[in-house]
């Protein structure tokens, strides 16, 4: 390794790995257009002096214009199409950043906890997660999303439950192979329970394959809530959700093709961006790909 | 060998298992029933409706009830479609939704590698890049904005296919298979591409070089059936994102298969028309994973022993 060629001024294989990825172009301009666009769903609403839930019934299905009040147009209830975008956009972002974070935990805790102890609860755990592999990923999202009653919470709470099972078969991996290690062997001479041993060892080293996974859950979890969304079982009006945008676009593609355009492309962007920054990520990360 | 067959067919018959008693249960938990939405109706006459269904009785029984009828291939009667029994609807559906996947893997299949050899063998030329930018667009543009987008231009504009429906032969069948295959090329042109050029580096591959065999024939005789491995264990989970896909073009394409229905009985709790569905999902998956690994174990003896 690098840093061991490097005694003088030591450097952490986290920030190396950070170095890394900030030499990778491609990626980094990946992250500043997310930023870009994460910021404008975020401030850009408040610029204008209607939200996206508000009908202007003076401006009906006007065109786009980029120097009018309504840049992109409104739709056919008048309500502006930039700004609904936008706000989309704040509720799809939100819930993959966060969906990806909770699903990641609960991967991590899951996989370390069944690599570390092993045997028959290693077994057991693991045999739960592979049956819930072998079950039809929409359906049961579809399904939960039903049990949890509907709605935002609901929502991210089906989808969190679907995604949380390749970070941990991951991290049982790594965690399986920690377990054998001197470190751990020396920890648990030293009288640290099984418990002080996952969270201060297993975890914080199978950190950086978890940061490279759940970069991936991000678009996962994007195209999951507007996959739901688009079938009407997500988000639903009037609430934007880039989702339910695109829908309400396909209905009307015929005579308005900018209802669909304008949220798709801002999707599309979004995911582009997501798994450049994931592929960067895994190049920064993983050493065997070197 | 029968070992492994018989490992891999027990843990499916399990998951299946496990799969049919989760969805019946969610289902039942759900708020709301097959009828609540209906206009009102005394509750005299939704008694005897829901007792017509056996909905009446404690949930283990009915649970026992289903079982009892799926074991005899009898899936029982549609709670929302009066006059079919869902034995019916999914027999009148699955011949659409299986030309459509069956065409849509066959199409990703050949051009995902052929993409994917294209760019391993030319690394770092235009026709790699061309692949490579095909393989990322089929992965972040979703399915429900490609479709759409083929509608209006393919469908709308040009006139070469038909926007939806069944009724044209052929050309009704273009539009939704590509939609379907694209994000599968995606996936396999760029597994394809790793293990090829991972491939090309292998002892092996040089030795055969290095006797003086042909580019081509070292190609199909020593490089593909390595790097078709990851391919092939792709092809599992790629029935499964077929699947969830089809539902989606079925409902974009208005198709008449079986994924169009499931939205719409999930949310109108037609409780045996769900289960219907997903357990024909359910072991089309299971079933192409165990295949699978048959066909893994097969081609490659590491996997046969490891499991």
């Amino acid at each position: 390794m690098l840093d061991e060629a490097l005694p003088a001024r030591p450097q952490s294989t986290l920030s190396l790995q950070f170095r890394r990825f900030r030499q990778n172009r491609l990626a980094m301009a990946s992250v500043v257009i997310l930023a870009l666009i994460t910021a404008a769903c975020f401030f850009g609403p408040f610029f204008f002096p209607f939200t996206g839930e508000d009908a202007d019934f003076d401006a009906i299905s006007q065109p786009v214009d980029l120097f009018s009040i309504h840049p992109f147009g409104t739709d056919e209830f008048g309500r502006d199409l930039l700004v609904r975008t936008l706000e989309g956009g704040r509720v799809s972002l939100t819930i993959g950043f966060l969906g990806a974070f909770v699903a990641g935990v609960i991967g991590v805790l899951y996989g370390a906890v069944a690599g570390f102890i092993g045997g028959r609860t290693d077994g057991l755990m693991m045999r739960a997660v592979e049956i819930l592999y072998g079950f039809p990923y929409v359906i049961l999202v579809i399904l939960l999303n039903l049990l949890f009653g509907g709605g935002n919470i609901a929502l991210f709470a089906a989808i969190v439950f679907t995604l949380w099972l390749t970070p941990a078969v991951i991290v049982r991996a790594q965690a399986q192979a920690l377990a054998k290690r001197e470190f751990i062997e020396a920890a648990r001479a030293g009288g640290m329970t099984t418990r002080q041993i996952v969270v201060t060892h297993i975890v914080p080293n199978t950190i950086s394959v978890v940061i490279v996974y759940s970069s991936l859950l991000v678009p996962e979890v994007i195209l999951s809530e507007s996959f739901l969304s688009f079938l009407g079982i997500g988000i639903k009006e009037p609430q934007a959700s880039w989702g339910n945008l695109i829908e309400a676009g396909t209905a009307a593609m015929d005579t308005d093709i900018r209802l669909l355009l304008l949220p798709g492309t801002l999707l599309a962007i979004v995911l582009f961006c997501l798994n450049f920054i994931a592929d960067g990520l895994r190049d920064a990360f993983d050493p065997n790909e070197r | 060998m029968l070992r492994f067959i018989l490992k891999r067919l027990a843990d499916g018959a399990l998951t299946l298992a496990a799969l049919v008693t989760l969805t019946f249960f969610v289902m039942r938990l759900a708020p709301g029933g097959p009828f609540s939405k209906n206009r009102k109706i005394s509750e005299e006459v939704l008694a005897n409706i829901e007792r017509s269904f056996h909905l009446d009785e404690p949930v283990w029984k009915q649970f026992a009830r289903y079982v009892w009828g799926i074991l005899h291939f009898d899936f029982g009667p549609s709670t929302r479609f009066r006059d079919y029994s869902v034995g019916d609807m999914l027999a009148s559906g699955l011949p659409y939704s299986l030309t459509i996947g069956f065409w849509a893997v066959i199409v990703a299949t050949i051009a995902g590698v052929s993409l994917g050899i294209a760019g391993a063998l030319r690394r770092n030329t235009t026709t790699d890049y061309v692949a490579g930018i095909i393989g990322v667009a089929g992965i972040a543009i979703p399915i429900f904005v490609i479709a759409p987008l083929m509608q209006v231009f393919f469908a709308l504009r040009l006139e070469w296919f038909p926007v939806g429906g069944w009724n044209d032969g052929w050309r009704s069948v273009v539009l939704p298979v590509i939609a379907l295959s694209l994000p599968n090329i995606a996936y396999i042109s760029r597994l394809t591409r790793t293990a090829m050029i991972e491939t090309l580096r292998e002892n092996y591959v040089r030795t055969a070089r290095a006797k003086g065999i042909g580019p081509s024939r070292v190609i199909r005789g020593h490089t593909l059936t390595g790097a078709l491995l990851p391919v092939i264990a792709y092809l599992g989970p790629a029935t499964a994102a077929i699947i969830t896909g089809s539902i989606l073009i079925e409902t974009i394409f208005a198709l008449p298969g079986i994924g169009r229905h499931f939205v719409d009985a999930a949310l109108n709790r037609d409780y045996p028309l769900v289960m219907g569905i997903t357990i024909v999902y359910g072991t089309f998956l299971i079933f192409f994973n165990i295949l699978t690994d048959l066909v893994r174990g097969w081609l490659d003896p590491r996997v046969r022993h490891a499991g």
